[in-house]
């Protein structure tokens, strides 16, 4: 009964999300479509970097790091495509299909080498490491002067085009982010259940175990870790997209420290759990204060986050199993 | 060369500094294995109070004391509310309630103190500066702050080498349960051991007062170098923390102060200017990569990863 009511919410959810932006036009509230695109990204980096945290039990608290990466490629290009100039002897451009995959490919490639040095260590080592060269990439890009530095940089042309669809219009964007998402969460499904997937839950368990059974434990965590930050990239360039603007504060270490809640509200190690994570989460943080200006708690409205943070700390003591547990009543984490 | 006699100063001066806010959290890592992020937001407590109090009593005296005891308290309260749940959670549950923590506090100081940042003057007594070598005058502030952090160090690794404390201390991060069992109140000592490292990052807090702009925010840079510190020297290992905080005080303060002038040797002067900024914020984390690469734990680990 409870698997059958399940399936019929994921369908309904399914079917909500790809009819969103008809139902918020019907109400007219078209412009939540920008609200749910953003959403949308954070669940993609989220879902990214769960791959991480719930299926190695590997806590990088830099993960912002490769989400910031993947949308400085893509401003930097616009920028260059502005100006006519050329960075490392490659010219700027605004097409999506070769912004888009050099923001990724980029990522995985910073990725392979923070992973590279983060997982010759592990547990408190790990966690302490990731977070120092997140904040080595966030201090790089504030020394980015030519680029903005503290202030970022501004995409004057807007948002890149991809192929032939303007990611201009709100809802051609939406759909973007709706496919890129559902397309990453499908690769998610297939890794998760190939040989190698199944290889990464065995060290997750016991690393000990697959050590002396052979496998070569540090390249199957540096593979995962090269695609949690690609994944990233990919929400970071459409994170530079939606807003035509970069700055440093999308990869500052507060970030990965959200993203990273996210995963956890949600329900870490499931598929669908950091999406769920990454939305409520989002909606907190955009209700809260309308919420208590609506109650007429104007001075709660001003500082919602002294609601917020104990908000967090609780979910993290008595609701360790996120959402997705509480739906299924099964624990994962 | 004067120049670089003040600027080692300055290092040494950082470093130290960066030793009395890492020590604490060394210690809380390497004995109870908790990471605790808001251990920055304890220092920010430090500087707030501090310079409050002093502007409001005209006393240094006063305001770093109430700087150490405010910084302290919150310990306490830090540990009987949050921290004793999380001893036997696992790392990810430290770091998210940790966080949440800093997002609270930050927000408390802001309702509290506003968002505009506090600016304090050095002290009567400790301003002005005193010739250390022929020509080279140095501020006596700094001294004074690398005075204390040796008075720090080496009142630490007595305590914890050298007295029946210390020895508990020691003999609970092996095994918490034995010494409970013999008849310890480890918990007391675990909530002692926290509150001494907020008084640490707390007294730090409020020597940063004079030198840097008292703001929400200010507890998270600090702790990111704190971190730095940590992972370089060891963790769990105050005369780790003591050498990496020496480090990376020399390396980020040389760095700023001649990389530029290094690559302008042979680079024009614009590309020398960008790339010198570019690299020198970026020192530290390279000289952390270098030391990974040759020991994974740290210089002096005091135990295994875990």
């Amino acid at each position: 009964m409870r698997q059958h009511s399940l399936r019929i919410l994921a369908y309904g959810l399914v079917l909500v999300s790809v009819l969103f932006p008809f139902i918020a036009d019907a109400a007219e509230s078209g412009y939540l479509v920008p609200t749910a695109s953003r959403i949308l990204i954070y669940a993609l980096a989220a879902v990214s970097l769960n791959l991480l945290v719930g299926y190695v039990g590997l806590v990088s608290l830099g993960h912002a790091a490769y989400l910031g990466v993947g949308a400085y490629v893509v401003g930097i290009l616009a920028f260059h495509a502005d100006a006519g100039s050329t960075v490392l002897g490659i010219p700027g451009t605004v097409q999506g299909l070769l912004s888009i995959p050099a923001a990724v490919l980029l990522s995985a490639l910073v990725a392979l080498v923070i992973g590279a040095l983060c997982l010759r260590t592990s547990g408190i080592f790990f966690i302490m490491i990731t977070l120092a060269f997140g904040q080595m990439i966030f201090f790089m890009m504030v020394s980015l002067e030519r680029y903005g530095g503290d202030d970022g940089l501004f995409m004057y042309a807007g948002p890149n085009r991809l192929g032939a669809l303007d990611l201009s219009n709100e809802w051609t964007f939406f759909y973007v982010c709706l496919t890129l998402l559902a397309a990453f969460l499908l690769l998610c499904r297939w890794l998760i259940r190939s040989r190698f997937g199944r290889a990464l839950g065995a060290i997750r368990q016991n690393e000990a175990r697959m050590t002396t059974l052979g496998a070569n434990v540090y390249r199957y965590k540096l593979a995962i870790f090269v695609i949690a930050g690609a994944g990233a990239g990919l929400a970071g360039a459409l994170l530079a997209n939606q807003a035509s603007y970069v700055s440093p504060d999308m990869l500052h270490w507060t970030r990965s420290g959200e993203l990273l809640f996210m995963v956890i509200l949600g329900g870490s190690g499931t598929l669908v759990g950091p999406v769920l994570g990454g939305a409520s989460f989002l909606l907190l943080e955009e209700y809260l204060p309308v919420g208590f200006g609506a109650a007429g708690l104007e001075t709660l409205k001003e500082h919602w986050r002294i609601v917020f943070g104990p908000i967090l700390i609780l979910v993290m003591l008595f609701f360790r199993r996120g959402i997705y547990g509480l739906l299924t009543g099964e624990d994962r984490s | 060369m004067l120049l670089l006699v003040e600027q080692l100063l300055n290092g040494l001066q950082l470093g130290v500094f960066l030793f009395l806010v890492s020590a604490g959290l060394t210690l809380i890592f390497g004995i109870m294995g908790v990471i605790n992020l808001a251990h920055g937001s304890l220092y920010m407590i430090g500087a707030y109070t501090g310079a409050t109090v002093t502007q409001a009593s005209g006393s240094y005296l006063l305001g770093f004391l109430a700087a150490a005891c405010a910084a302290g308290l919150s310990g306490v309260v830090m540990e009987l509310l949050l921290m004793r749940r999380l001893y036997a959670r696992d790392h990810l549950d430290q770091v998210l309630v940790t966080f949440g923590l800093i997002v609270f506090v930050n927000e408390a100081v802001t309702m509290i103190w506003g968002r505009t940042p506090l600016f304090m003057d050095i002290p009567q007594a400790l301003s002005g500066s005193v010739e250390i070598l022929p020509g080279v005058p140095y501020p006596v502030y700094r001294l004074a702050i690398i005075l204390a952090g040796i008075v720090a160090a080496v009142g630490l690794w007595l305590l914890i080498a050298r007295t029946r404390i210390g020895m508990l201390i020691r003999a609970g991060s092996t095994n918490r349960e034995m010494v409970s069992g013999l008849g310890v109140n480890i918990s007391r000592l675990y909530t002692l051991l926290f509150a001494a490292g907020a008084v640490l990052a707390g007294v730090a807090g409020a020597f940063a007062g004079p030198q840097v702009s008292v703001q929400v925010g200010m507890g998270e840079s600090i702790l990111i170098l704190a971190f730095v510190v940590v992972v370089i020297g060891g963790i769990g290992s105050v005369r780790g923390a003591f050498v990496g905080a020496l480090l990376v005080g020399l390396v980020d303060t040389l760095g700023r102060a001649f990389l530029h002038d290094l690559l302008g040797l042979f680079l024009p002067p614009a590309e020398a200017a960008g790339m010198g900024a570019a690299l020198s914020s970026m020192g530290i984390y390279v000289v952390m990569a270098l030391v990974l690469i040759v020991r994974p734990r740290g210089l002096f680990s005091v135990r295994p990863a875990s």
